[in-house]
């Protein structure tokens, strides 16, 4: 049995993802119980190597680990590889003599894990490289989407924001078209990568084009230092042309769900009354980061994510 | 030393040769083409070239030899011996060594250090500006004197288009072309690919053609303005190709070069994040390869030239956006013009020839890229019908950063000879 990884959502098929989803489903109910542990991954070492802070990622993982028994460790490493004086293949050949199991990697540069999970014996997790792909995050989102909607094929979703500097509009584009949405994204064009709509969407400047109809409205944060870097006037002017209000939500369905990978920006990306009013499921997002990257580990280790055959 | 090369397909665009025929040669210069001298009784080695071509050892005049201060990448021995191997007898090398060649003394180093060496020519290029840091003039006329063919800040543009003007009119004086790498840094900004869906795909910020031909525009317009040459580095998009063709059309004094990956491959490379697909200007798309193509076809792009940029495997081994810039070149260069270009009708032999060595010796003004009587015997034989394949850890280079490792190419020369004295002999390096 060779080892897999998870990477990236570019590389996973509609059956591997459903059954993520279905796994991630079925360990939730862990979550809720009174005893917050399982064995699923018993006697596995989980290493946690953050090249870029984190709090809800990182803290995701190592509690979706702690909660199926496995031995985490978390190395928060700041700024690039290059600056701490040690290669990052180093760095990873050095985690690997430690015979970890999986190894879950969060990094600035776009392509970081996918330089490393060929020279591990480790699974390698991809928590977020650069602008490239973050998949738990977009597997956590379609959860959240199935659980309210029950099917995600036919659905449309709406992804408002800085489109180009994001990962988690890449794996959600790869993922939720997978599975048969519709996705179409909204942001300013000085936001908006060159070819987006290759990848299978719509891409509008307005917010009222991409939201008109949606069954899902999702937030992305905006990073304010790019304000700084001229591609955007002001914070204030981001939210007059690209924020989803009250009004605003109004062109999408009335039972749309709002959500937002976080951290929130209020008063940017979402009026304080969006993020805190009946259609938000941010909350519940998070509670299921936890879930799929159970879901997730458990499977890297079962060596993989097709259903099991009986 | 006296050499006779017989029977081979002697490719001589500067003479207007074309055709089956002899080359004698003897102290390092060739004595008679064409003619069957007299040569009974005389001791020689003899070459025999049947079914070969025989033609004016290759001009590269964008190659980066590393030395002085970063002999761990390459050296002036090192590089020398890797384009000897690939049928380069002359190259002209970049200043941006450490220290920079941007005075006389570093000149004079790098030329005594070459003909230690003993492989190809060595033509310095010294800096246009101090330190290549574009505020001041380096001394242009001196390191003429001391040997520098051109004057380039190559690896940074002259951002600054006083400079530029001042620079094309100071060089003038001397005769020496200014080598202009054109990129607009604010547009270029973080990017380290070409700006396009493949970026948007990867996650990786973009350079966008503007970078390039912005600078491509403003150069032409100071040169035009000023009535002074000036010459293109390593042309990459459809838009610099149309710039300098327009210029060339309107009297403009400017030539340009492109590279072989630039017509080779497009940016499709770099999926995977293979840092051996790296450079700048980036690989760009189908479209531009096509142009770069035409404009090689109706004469835009005058030279074909390697950008030879060895890196050591610890800089490439990295994440992408870390990894340095650039490629090996000088032991494929041939290989991928006649696969590229020749096979595919784009140029004749003899148009590649002219591309390799004719053009870029005359850029330059050097005596090269010729098989004229009293010329010295920089020869090349090679059979453009056979197949060989590229094998990076076999390479001469010290650095085996090169994106074409495994491919099938044309042509591996068989003989190099530089100033006479047989290098390459049968394929292997003397």
């Amino acid at each position: 049995m060779g080892k897999i990884n998870l990477l990236g959502l570019e590389d996973l098929s509609a059956e591997e993802i459903i059954n993520i989803l279905d796994t991630a489903e079925q360990l939730k109910s862990l979550l809720k119980s009174s005893r917050k542990k399982a064995q699923h991954l018993q006697g596995k070492a989980v290493i946690n190597l953050f090249y870029e802070n984190s709090t809800r990622t990182r803290m995701s993982f190592e509690l979706a680990s702690k909660y199926l028994s496995a031995n985490a460790a978390n190395i928060t490493a700041s700024g690039s590889s290059v600056q701490k004086g040690e290669t990052l293949i180093d760095t990873a050949r050095t985690l690997n003599a430690m015979s970890a199991d999986i190894l879950i990697m969060r990094h600035s540069m776009s392509g970081a894990p996918h330089l490393i999970a060929p020279l591990v014996d480790a699974a390698v997790i991809n928590a977020g490289d650069g602008m490239h792909e973050h998949p738990t995050q977009a597997l956590l989102d379609m959860l959240t989407i199935r659980e309210r909607k029950g099917d995600i094929k036919g659905l449309k979703v709406a992804i408002i924001g800085d489109i180009y500097h994001s990962r988690v509009v890449r794996s959600n584009i790869y993922g939720l078209t997978k599975l048969g949405a519709e996705v179409s994204v909204g942001g300013p064009a000085t936001l908006m990568p060159k070819g987006i709509e290759k990848l299978g969407v719509k891409a509008f400047n307005t917010v009222q084009e991409a939201i008109v109809d949606a069954d899902v409205v999702m937030g992305l944060r905006i990073q304010l230092e790019r304000q700084k870097s001229g591609l955007f006037p002001s914070v204030r002017e981001y939210h007059r042309f690209f924020g989803v209000d009250d009004n605003r939500l109004k062109y999408s369905k009335p039972d749309a769900l709002v959500m937002h990978p976080g951290p929130v920006n209020r008063g940017v990306e979402f009026s304080s009354s969006v993020i805190d009013g009946p259609q938000s499921v941010i909350d519940e997002q998070v509670t299921n980061g936890v879930a799929v990257r159970m879901a997730v580990m458990y499977l890297l280790t079962m060596g993989s994510f097709l259903p099991k055959e009986d | 030393m006296k050499l006779l090369i017989k029977n081979g397909h002697v490719i001589d665009p500067a003479n207007g040769i074309d055709k089956v025929t002899d080359i004698y040669a003897e102290n390092g210069e060739i004595i008679e083409v064409d003619v069957d001298p007299d040569l009974d009784g005389i001791e020689m080695q003899i070459i025999d070239a049947e079914g070969k071509i025989v033609a004016p050892g290759l001009v590269d005049m964008h190659v980066h030899l590393r030395e002085p201060g970063q002999e761990y990448k390459e050296d002036i021995e090192s590089g020398t011996k890797a384009a000897v191997v690939g049928g380069i007898t002359s190259v002209a090398c970049m200043p941006n060594t450490d220290p920079v060649a941007d005075n006389e003394s570093v000149i004079s180093y790098i030329l005594t250090r070459a003909k230690e060496a003993g492989y190809a020519n060595v033509y310095p290029i010294g800096a246009i500006s101090k330190g290549l840091k574009g505020k001041e003039l380096a001394e242009i006329g001196s390191m003429r004197f001391a040997g520098a063919v051109a004057v380039s800040d190559d690896g940074h543009p002259v951002e600054d288009s006083g400079l530029m003007q001042r620079a094309l009119i100071y060089a003038d004086m001397f005769d020496i072309p200014v080598i202009s790498h054109c990129e607009e840094l604010s547009l270029a900004g973080e990017g380290t690919m070409n700006d396009g869906a493949v970026a948007t795909e990867l996650g990786l910020k973009g350079i966008p053609r503007s970078a390039e031909e912005v600078m491509v525009a403003r150069d032409i317009l100071v040169a035009e303005a000023e009535g002074k040459r000036v010459h293109i580095a390593h042309v990459s998009t459809r838009g610099s190709v149309e710039l300098v063709r327009q210029a060339k059309k309107r009297g403009v004094k400017v030539t340009c070069e492109t590279c072989p990956h630039y017509f080779s491959l497009t940016e499709e490379a770099v999926r995977g994040y293979n840092t051996n697909a790296k450079m700048n200007p980036p690989l760009r798309t189908d479209d531009d390869v096509q142009a770069i193509k035409d404009g090689l076809k109706d004469g835009t792009i005058d030279c074909i030239v390697t950008d030879h940029a060895p890196h050591h495997i610890d800089e490439k081994n990295l994440e992408y956006a870390l990894a340095k810039n650039g490629i090996i070149g000088l032991e494929t260069s041939l290989g991928l013009g006649i696969k590229n270009l020749v096979n595919t009708g784009v140029l004749t032999l003899n148009e590649l020839i002219e591309k390799m060595a004719v053009n870029p010796s005359r850029i330059l003004g050097i005596n090269k890229g010729t098989l004229g009587e009293g010329k010295a015997a920089d020869i090349i034989i090679f059979d453009p019908k056979k197949e060989w394949t590229v094998e990076a850890a076999k390479m001469q280079s010290k650095s085996k950063n090169t994106p074409f490792d495994g491919e099938t190419l044309y042509g591996k020369p068989e003989y190099v000879i530089v100033g006479g004295r047989v290098l390459v002999n049968q394929g292997e390096l003397m």
